[in-house]
């Protein structure tokens, strides 16, 4: 008793296969970040190509992760953990499949940027960005393997530094286009990066949320402190 | 709905057969109104626990009972309590349809007969539509209802059991794997019933389909080997059980 293997082994087999699936997602959506983000700093528009074609695989993937699951509850009927584990693959396949968009949306614009004024420091503080995020993606994978609350947790708290870079980004952005006029086109793209790159911070914090589900059978408690509200300030935007 | 009250305690249950210790210090409440399921593997305890609430384990020579089974506060037990009145106010249905080889009136209409339940054939007749009616089976017999209920299929027959079980107007109605010999349209309309009869009775139903426990009872009590693992809401026990061992069969990882 108290085994972790299922008396039904196919119904095991399924739910590794599956696993192993959303951790190759995984993996291709950190390369797509890191990808992203050396083609952007370094100009690289033959590597933003390849980011924007390794999408289409990430894509694929989610869509057979899609029809698994719906497999496997239709012929295992599955309760319990097993129900959230299933469940929990389906919103990371998803959540994985909105960061690659971001990451394909980051390496787009490489093309565009290089016909627009440089503005400093932006591609040091985008990097910073993408790296802490995509270190949080990692993270949060291993978590997930590793079904470790904890690390799942950090995870979760390692959002409001992403939150905070972006929002010291925001404020950059604003006073170079205060300055000059002929930064705001560059600094609208770049803003868009850097909100993409925020935005795929909160899908990596709603994996490590799916691990506390997975683990516990809840849902971790909401008692993230809210940070800086520059980017909704309306104020600082009329100044 | 009518509001949920107590109908059974059960507490510190232990069963022996001879040398075999089958219940282990069982304690449960079963309320009126809804479904409560007993789940667990073969030989856990759960038909055995079942059938004390009504004594049906009395006709057992070597089966020895200890500990207090109340119905509406009153010891079932009690040497003054008759075994067969109870069972008027404890209804059962087997696994197996069992008809009597009899008319399918006759079938229904022996409880209430030896109970005296009825004033006249026409009172009788009124009670007979009315079991058939909630069994849901009075559209499909009332036109034959002199015919042999041994001649109905399997679901049909079920359902009769299930008429002749609530003819004498039970509190409560066990039933031990009713849809075990079923086909899936005769479960699911079993299944529908049993919801029905939770509007006036507490049924109590022993299940080896964990879903079947999980569509309609309200309440489910896991069993192994002898213990009562775990008594608690279906849903929590269907989507995070407390106990690993609920958890571990459940999720079908122990035999």
């Amino acid at each position: 008793m108290g085994s972790d293997l299922h008396i039904r082994t196919a119904f095991d087999r399924d739910l590794e296969q599956l696993q192993a699936q959303m951790l190759r997602m995984g993996g291709l959506v950190e390369v797509a970040i890191l990808d992203a983000a050396k083609s952007f700093e370094t100009q690289d528009v033959g590597l933003a190509d390849q980011v924007r074609l390794a999408d289409r695989v990430i894509d694929d993937i989610e869509v057979q992760i899609n029809e698994d699951v719906a497999r496997i509850i239709a012929l295992q009927a599955p309760a319990a953990r097993d129900l959230r584990l299933l469940l929990s693959i389906l919103k990371v396949a998803g959540n994985l499949e909105r960061i690659g968009d971001y990451a394909k949306n980051m390496a787009k614009r490489t093309h565009l940027l290089l016909q627009l004024p440089n503005i400093e420091n932006s591609s040091t503080s985008l990097r910073r960005l993408s790296r802490e995020v995509r270190l949080m993606l990692k993270d949060s994978l291993d978590a997930y393997v590793q079904r470790d609350t904890e690390m799942a947790q950090d995870v979760i708290a390692r959002d409001n530094d992403v939150d905070e870079l972006y929002n010291g980004l925001f404020r950059q952005f604003l006073t170079h286009m205060m300055e000059d006029p002929r930064n705001i086109t560059a600094c609208l793209h770049l803003h868009f990066i850097a909100k993409n790159i925020e935005r795929m911070g909160d899908h990596v914090t709603s994996i490590a949320e799916q691990v506390v589900l997975v683990v516990t059978g809840a849902m971790p408690s909401e008692d993230r402190p809210k940070g800086d509200l520059t980017s909704i300030d309306v104020k600082l935007s009329q100044d | 709905m009518h509001s949920q009250s107590l109908k059974i305690s059960a507490r510190h249950v232990n069963v022996h057969y001879d040398k075999t210790h089958a219940i282990k210090d069982v304690s449960a409440e079963i309320l009126s109104n809804s479904v409560t399921a007993f789940i667990g593997p073969s030989g856990c305890g759960k038909s055995t626990f079942l059938r004390c609430l009504n004594r049906m384990n009395d006709t057992i020579d070597s089966c020895q009972v200890t500990g207090d089974i109340l119905l509406d506060g009153e010891d079932i037990y009690d040497p003054k309590v008759d075994p067969v009145q109870l069972r008027a106010k404890v209804g059962m249905v087997f696994q197996k349809p069992n008809p009597f080889p009899k008319s399918i009136y006759d079938n229904v209409a022996y409880g209430p007969r030896i109970h005296g339940l009825a004033q006249g054939k026409s009172d009788l007749d009124e009670i007979v539509k009315q079991a058939l009616r909630r069994a849901a089976i009075w559209d499909e017999v009332k036109d034959r209802l002199s015919a042999p209920g041994t001649g109905l299929s399997g679901g049909q027959q079920q359902r009769i059991c299930i008429a002749r079980a609530i003819a004498t107007a039970p509190a409560v109605l066990l039933m031990d794997e009713p849809c075990s010999a079923l086909d899936p349209i005769a479960t699911a309309q079993i299944e529908e019933l049993i919801d029905e009869l939770r509007q006036n009775y507490a049924v109590v139903i022993v299940t080896h389909s964990m879903h079947q426990a999980a569509r309609i009872s309200q309440k489910t009590a896991f069993f192994h080997m002898g213990t009562m693992v775990e008594f608690g809401d279906t849903e929590k026990i269907f989507t995070n059980p407390t106990d690993p061992r609920t958890e571990s069969y459940i999720t079908g990882r122990i035999g």
